[in-house]
């Protein structure tokens, strides 16, 4: 079940994650897109961390309104309007039931494919969250499945986003959106949300 | 001159470039409201939601043809249009030649239906 403290601590330490990562995942961005997914996503998510430290939550959904909100209003990449998309939709499930944790994911999966039209195994971060939701629902997310789904990416030829313009170049290389998305589900595991 | 019922907007990543293409437009279409939204909130390459809303809310018309340059600027237009009570014809024409046949036409005091038609040839997303 999600709380307005659990999910504050969860998307606080996905920003730290973020925030330590930051020049690798510029360099994942280097070799297969315009190089700033670190620089966007450090931007974003440390006024995000910031936004939610410094106000009172009477909701979970609210909580991630004003997530969604600040993401895209300073990421300033295609991620802030992804991320912003997976928060709003979030925050409408969360308006429902914050019991239920996969139905939360799931809507946030949906609000990226609603926003990027991208569908999975077309390496980009759908690949991570549609991974973890499977995971999620038979109860075995982990760091191990976390690890798999990020490192399935650098398998796959890009068909959606950036690199897709590299087309068969594209192949051996880490997703940037996939790594960050990764974060986002490792900081999920360590923040006591799910049993 | 009425005030125009229709307007155009232009969202770059580049802010030279939506502005470069602004003063294009207005060599041929003065009279029609144009804004742009150029960048990141910094000034930098990218996408900035407020700079978007911003140059909407801020063009003096109600109907709007919004073009822009690459899709992280489409997916930020497409964000703010969910949040206007602005009529917005998201265009996926070519940046330049679709914003000038727009603005053109609008100039020309062409009915919506014959712009559409102009522009539908020149989608290139």
């Amino acid at each position: 079940m999600l709380t307005v403290e659990n999910t504050t601590t969860w998307l606080v330490t996905f920003t730290d994650k973020i925030t330590q990562q930051t020049a690798y995942l510029s360099e994942l961005d280097q070799a297969i897109g315009d190089g700033d997914h670190g620089s966007n996503m450090a931007r974003g998510t440390t006024a995000m961390k910031a936004k939610l430290e410094n106000t009172a939550f009477t909701s979970v959904s609210e909580l991630f309104k004003v997530a969604a909100m600040t993401l895209i209003s300073t990421v300033g990449g295609a991620s802030g309007p992804l991320y912003g998309s997976a928060f709003l939709a979030m925050s409408k499930q969360a308006e429902a039931s914050t019991e239920d944790v996969p139905a939360i994911i799931k809507a946030g999966l949906e609000g990226i494919q609603k926003r990027g039209k991208a569908e999975r195994g077309e390496k980009t971060m759908v690949d991570v969250w549609a991974a973890a939701l499977d995971a999620l629902d038979t109860n075995t997310l982990t760091h191990h499945t976390i690890e798999e789904a990020v490192h399935e990416t650098k398998h796959i030829q890009a068909t959606k986003g950036r690199a897709a313009y590299l087309a068969d170049r594209s192949v051996g290389h880490l997703d940037p959106g996939a790594v960050s998305t990764g974060y986002l589900f490792e900081a999920m595991l360590e923040g006591d949300i799910i049993q | 001159m009425t005030q125009a019922h229709f307007g155009v907007v232009i969202v770059s990543h580049v802010p030279e470039l939506a502005k470069g293409l602004v003063a294009l437009l207005k060599e041929s279409a003065k009279d029609v409201p144009i804004t742009y939204s150029g960048g990141t909130d910094d000034g930098d390459i990218g996408s900035s939601f407020t700079n978007i809303s911003q140059a909407i809310e801020e063009n003096t018309a109600d109907e709007i043809f919004a073009f822009y340059d690459l899709g992280s600027a489409k997916m930020t237009l497409e964000m703010v249009m969910e949040m206007t009570d602005k009529q917005i014809h998201l265009m996926d024409t070519a940046l330049v030649e679709g914003a000038f046949t727009a603005a053109a036409l609008l100039q020309g005091g062409a009915p919506l239906e014959r712009i559409m038609q102009q522009l539908k040839p020149l989608t290139v997303k």
